[in-house]
């Protein structure tokens, strides 16, 4: 039993970066606990973790706003179709 | 009983650029995040639509079916950039064997960051750094890392586009946040 609960610190800090998606399942959940308990690195990690997901969910938010305007410039459009009507005949 | 006719859909190749080249350049460039490539992409979907509009059967849209195409091409991609030669290095985090076997590789250690951190988030340099930070993590770690974190695509959804399994998108998120951590950490949040 208490083996199961006994995980390295690479286990540890893939169920970290699991459970910032919210797909870390309950009992990897306590098993971090635990694992905190006498891990300060990993523990930081996680807390830092945090900042992480924190911070990529800005970029993604900004990313989205100027998703909308991406797209091909006219002239490349241009290129692309002559190249289509060479082969569309 | 006889069923209800189903909706046929056809093609109409001269009319692809003006109404799909930007819905599958944005699709594509959402994924790959390389404005060239993502061009070409576009123009090989176009081109393999050609070939083979003979053979469709008209019961997805024009568009859906392009889609599927691009997805093919998508998978080819993000395939040869798995297996080309001299793409960017993993650094171990933790030793892989022996008696210490999962614990941290003593120089590969996080440090703590200042407390400001929090602060900084939308600091727009620190969100370049972001950029640049991806940009040097092997390419389909990069790929999956973008779709998951900054798209929030669902996971199956990734898997099934890359043709990955879960534990294997789960293994390649946490290397890459491990070495994006490890570069922003350098370059910005070191105390």
């Amino acid at each position: 039993m208490f083996k199961k609960l006994n995980i390295t610190c690479n286990q540890a800090t893939t169920i970290c970066d699991k459970s910032q998606y919210g797909n870390a399942s309950f009992f990897d959940k306590i098993k971090l606990q635990i694992h905190f308990i006498g891990c300060k690195i990993c523990a930081m990690y996680s807390k830092q973790n945090v900042l992480l997901t924190k911070l990529y969910k800005i970029k993604a938010t900004n990313i989205k706003r100027k998703q909308d305007s991406l797209c091909m410039t006219y002239q490349e459009k241009e290129v692309l179709r002559k190249e289509f009507e060479k082969q569309n005949v | 009983m006889s069923s209800p006719s189903p909706i046929t859909h056809s093609l109409d190749p001269a009319k692809w650029i003006d109404n799909y080249s930007d819905y599958l350049f944005r699709y594509t460039i959402i994924r790959i995040n390389d404005h060239e490539i993502s061009k070409d992409l576009v123009q090989e979907t176009f081109f393999s639509g050609l070939k083979s509009a003979k053979n469709f059967e008209g019961k997805a849209t024009e568009r859906t079916w392009l889609i599927s195409i691009l997805k093919r091409k998508i998978i080819d991609h993000y395939r040869k950039t798995n297996s080309k030669k001299g793409q960017a290095e993993v650094r171990m985090n933790f030793y892989n064997d022996g008696e210490n076997e999962g614990d941290w590789i003593e120089q590969r250690v996080p440090q703590s960051w200042d407390n400001e951190v929090e602060k900084k988030l939308e600091n727009t340099e620190l969100q370049y750094q972001i950029d640049l930070c991806i940009e040097k993590l092997p390419k389909k770690y990069a790929m999956v890392f973008r779709m998951k974190t900054i798209q929030e695509i669902d996971t199956e959804i990734i898997c099934k586009e890359l043709d990955i399994s879960s534990s294997n998108l789960w293994v390649i998120i946490h290397r890459a946040r491990m070495q994006l951590r490890k570069c922003l950490e350098e370059n910005w949040f070191n105390n």
